[in-house]
């Protein structure tokens, strides 16, 4: 798809022809995440979807107590400081950003009295500025007004390097400015399209500034707030065990009218998914599980039971395999998969392409992930792609003995393909976890159908995903001919995600293997492309450009995508919990309540 | 005996210096760091990272590291975990209550269980009830807490649903309530636990008791005419209980360190699953400081062991 065609698509949608949800699910198609697609649309004048809630209940509290379990349990409770989600979880309990993405990847206000716009005079024509009017009349825990100065002050915490904050990347190169007492303008450094990042979401909670003014920098570990938040969301603070519990009691005083519903909510952490599924769906104890990665088989067995159901949104996340286009055996200045070198056989396209027909990824949803795992094509694809790819995305192994044959690869006595004295065999490596495991089998047996040999390799997880520079079998270094994992999109915007593949990012010695560029692939018009993207004010023209990019990656045949990976919980049947793939899981907590 | 306890007290700094030596180096070697979740998070940049660790003093050598952490240590400064940055003496005073009260009250059981079983078998051998008491001793220690922790959960909360599987250290309920609430979710995992340790103690004191039952002096004691109760509670009983004493005395760190496999499943916020999660996450500070005290407790249960003996045992002199 190319500029025109989107713009004359945001046509329609403008007038009425196509509607904004198919809009955005068509751009998902084309590997356009759906917060970005939404963006486009707001910036090219439509107005923003209100979202519906669904929220019944007709006065506050009364609910009794909410009962959520995380197997892994929250271990701080300061959001600028949280290392995974289940610590961004436990903060959003507390703490509010100004606005937040719902699943179909709309920004929804929390603390913010509306969303900037073009049209409402909040974003700038030159793309270099946002303006954020705030609700007025919220109240933090402790009874003291939220204002303007709240924002800014959260702003010069998380961007102060000696805070130690895992936020900072959002907040440091931007400056935020207070207009009146509820108006703050952010400035960006250059051009923005996709200007919500800093103050939204899962790293844009708000923190008051009089309980951590004194502890801004290299005190930041001191602030007593660090461990009984205060914050402004619709629970206040009651106790906290790090790794076990969390705990809080309504907000009399919450913003929003009839809100929270619960009179107290308890997150309680640690053991294990499986049980986690069991307390909610077959003994009820708990109202709610996160992340529940169990195998789909156990999660409908549970369902059977009645108590609860697996809900599964979707998210960006996808499980991939990636052909190293290095030489991943030889030794080049001290590195093993140099960006030097090439690989011996990856180098003939029709490998890669025989191989992207011998993953049978419809066998990989059916038999492992079930409704955990969809088969897709939907890395980053293009329209074409898109279709045309049908059959091949098709598992056809006598198609990729074709191919192979045609290229010149002749089976040998063994019944492995052979080129110039050159056999097909390949290492093909990922993390030790069940479904991958079977995963990998069963493309070992195709391939060896079409006479490639598959060494499977499986790494400790604790190691393959860390960055040891001293480690040999780390993800990152990837000395190995393939690689499977799940790329995750934890960002909207798809100009992160998609420094993948630019150059400067691929993971070498020099930068200790930190490189973004896993998959080591390097492209002049890639890159240019992403340059240009970078730069690009016109919404339209920079995701065209995304879309390019997508194209050269697929049609390089770089990685092969296996299953596309929803997030699933477990919910008590009762409980009504709006869910986002695009968010924490808590991002409206304040709408969560029980049917009667 | 104070010359005795001193220089044992002394031989154990030596020992204790070099444990926290081997632990910290094996920590080190491990791969990744506690903030490895960023690693793989698009949206942190690198530098994220690299500035966590530099502040937190995780790309000095190990060497420095060690003498940072021991001097600190002497302080009585046990630093703070690097997951959820607070210290680590309170994160691991948070969980003492709940480990203590969850292994203590299963040890309690295990030895209401083993002595006596142990005892009345021993007086008894080859007879009916010591055949079912060793068979049942036999099954008990024979399977692992992993798999009657999940057969129990299985039987009495998913089936019987009489039980809650989930240890919740807060209870918001009052006066008796709140006891019976405490007890129904502590019953499973002390069961399991104390049972497995019953089942093996219930041998031990068995074989110790046979020992000395069939020695001179019990018959002599018996000759005189003492009643059978008097024969083996303070004749028997007490001499064959020095073995027994040693066993229970190692155990005793086992109740501040926890039950790593049960308190995870049983979810139990004790300090084996804090040891657990910790080393899961590459949480040094924290490690260091349960394995630590850990092993200080096992040298000072040893020493105190010893020093049983001869109260046991007015034979046994110290030199």
């Amino acid at each position: 798809m190319n500029e025109r065609q989107l713009r004359s698509m945001i046509n329609e949608v403008k007038t009425g022809k196509v509607s904004r949800r198919d809009f955005i699910r068509t751009m998902a198609g084309f590997g356009l995440a759906a917060p970005f697609a939404s963006q486009l649309l707001t910036w090219s004048g439509v107005a923003q979807a209100q979202t519906k809630s669904g929220y019944k209940p007709t006065k506050r509290g009364g609910g009794g107590a909410l009962k959520v379990l995380w197997w892994q349990g929250a271990t701080l409770l300061n959001p600028h400081f949280a290392v995974g989600t289940k610590d961004q979880e436990g903060s959003r309990i507390f703490y509010e950003p100004l606005a937040a993405w719902d699943a179909d990847g709309d920004l929804v206000p929390i603390l913010a009295a509306e969303i900037p716009s073009t049209q409402n005079g909040g974003l700038a024509a030159d793309g270099k500025s946002v303006t954020w009017k705030l609700k007025k009349s919220v109240q933090w825990h402790d009874g003291k007004p939220f204002t303007a100065d709240d924002v800014v002050f959260t702003w010069e915490y998380a961007s102060d390097p000696a805070s130690a904050t895992v936020s900072i990347g959002s907040y440091k190169d931007v400056r935020v400015e207070k207009l009146d007492s509820h108006t703050v303008r952010v400035h960006l450094p250059k051009p923005t399209p996709f200007w919500a990042d800093a103050f939204v979401s899962t790293r844009g909670m708000i923190i008051p500034k009089h309980l951590f003014e004194a502890y801004k920098g290299g005190k930041s570990r001191d602030a007593p707030t660090n461990l009984k938040p205060v914050g402004t969301g619709p629970y206040k603070f009651v106790d906290f065990k790090p790794g076990d519990m969390v705990r809080g009691q309504i907000n009399t005083a919450y913003h929003e009218p009839n809100r929270p519903y619960f009179d107290s909510i308890e997150m309680k952490g640690g053991g294990d998914a499986v049980s986690a599924a069991r307390a909610v769906m077959q003994t009820g104890e708990f109202d709610y599980a996160w992340n529940m990665q169990v195998e789909d088989e156990i999660l409908l067995r549970l369902e059977k039971d009645g108590k609860g159901r697996a809900d599964i949104v979707a998210g960006g996340n996808v499980e991939f395999i990636q052909l190293n286009p290095t030489d991943p055996w030889t030794e080049v200045d001290g590195e093993r998969s140099s960006a030097k070198s090439k690989h011996p056989l990856f180098s003939d396209p029709a490998v890669r392409d025989a191989l992207n027909m011998l993953v049978d990824r419809q066998s990989v949803q059916d038999h492992i992930y079930g409704r955990t795992g969809v088969a897709t094509r939907n890395f980053l694809n293009n329209p074409q792609r898109f279709r045309s790819k049908n059959t091949k995305w098709e598992f056809d192994v006598d198609k990729a003995n074709r191919v192979l044959e045609a290229a010149g690869w002749k089976r040998g006595s063994d019944g492995i393909r052979a080129k110039d004295g050159k056999k097909l065999k390949f290492v093909f490596q990922t993390s030790i976890n069940a479904p991958r495991q079977k995963t990998q089998a069963i493309i070992k047996q195709a391939c060896q159908k079409a006479g490639i040999d598959l060494e499977i390799k499986a790494i400790t997880a604790s190691v393959f995903f860390s960055s040891d520079v001293g480690n040999p079998d780390t993800y990152s270094k990837f000395y190995c001919d393939m690689q499977m994992y799940t790329t995750t999109m934890t960002q909207p915007d798809p100009e992160v995600f998609m420094d993948q593949y630019v150059s400067w990012q691929v993971s070498a010695k020099e930068n200790k293997w930190q490189g973004r560029n896993i998959a080591r692939w390097r492209s002049e018009d890639y890159d240019k492309a992403y340059r240009e993207a970078a730069g690009e004010l016109d919404p339209v023209k920079r995701a065209a450009l995304f879309m390019r990019m997508n194209d050269l990656v697929i049609e390089a045949r770089v990685v092969i995508p296996v299953v596309f990976r929803p997030r699933v919980s477990a919910v008590a049947n009762k409980l009504h919990a709006p869910l986002s793939g695009w968010d924490n899981d808590f991002w409206l907590l304040k709408d969560w309540y029980r049917e009667a | 005996m104070g010359r005795y306890f001193l220089r044992r007290l002394l031989i154990a700094i030596p020992s204790l210096l070099g444990i926290s030596l081997v632990l910290f180096a094996v920590l080190a070697l491990a791969p990744g760091d506690p903030f490895e979740e960023l690693a793989t998070n698009p949206n942190v940049p690198a530098e994220v990272r690299a500035n966590l660790r530099a502040q937190f003093g995780l790309d000095d050598p190990v060497a420095i590291r060690y003498v940072r952490w021991f001097t600190a240590m002497t302080k009585g400064d046990w630093g703070f975990s690097f997951v959820s940055r607070v210290d680590v003496d309170q994160l691991i005073l948070q969980r003492l209550p709940t480990t203590l009260l969850v292994i203590g009250s299963s040890q309690l059981l295990a030895l209401l269980i083993a002595l006596p079983i142990g005892v009345y078998a021993a007086t008894r051998p080859y007879s009916l009830f010591d055949q079912i008491a060793n068979t049942f001793a036999f099954i008990g220690f024979s399977l692992p807490t992993f798999f009657t922790g999940i057969l129990f959960i299985l039987i009495f909360s998913i089936t019987l649903d009489w039980l809650p599987f989930i240890y919740r250290a807060d209870i918001s309920a009052t006066g008796w309530h709140w006891y019976w609430e405490h007890f129904k979710q502590a019953l499973m995992p002390v069961a399991v636990l104390g049972l497995f340790q019953g089942a093996s103690w219930t041998r031990y004191v068995r074989s110790a008791v046979l020992d000395v039952i069939r020695l001179d002096y019990v018959t002599t004691a018996r000759s005189k005419g003492l009643g059978e109760i008097t024969v083996v509670v303070k004749h028997v009983v007490r001499n064959a209980l020095i073995p027994v004493v040693t066993l229970v005395a190692l155990q005793m760190p086992a109740i501040f360190g926890g039950a790593i496999v049960t308190e995870q499943i049983f979810r139990v916020p004790g300090i084996g699953s804090l040891l657990i999660s910790s080393i899961l996450a590459n949480d040094t500070p924290v490690i260091m400081a349960v394995t630590f005290v850990f092993s200080c407790l096992v040298i000072l249960f040893n020493l105190l062991a010893d020093v049983l003996y001869g109260w046991l045992d007015p034979r046994i002199s110290y030199r």
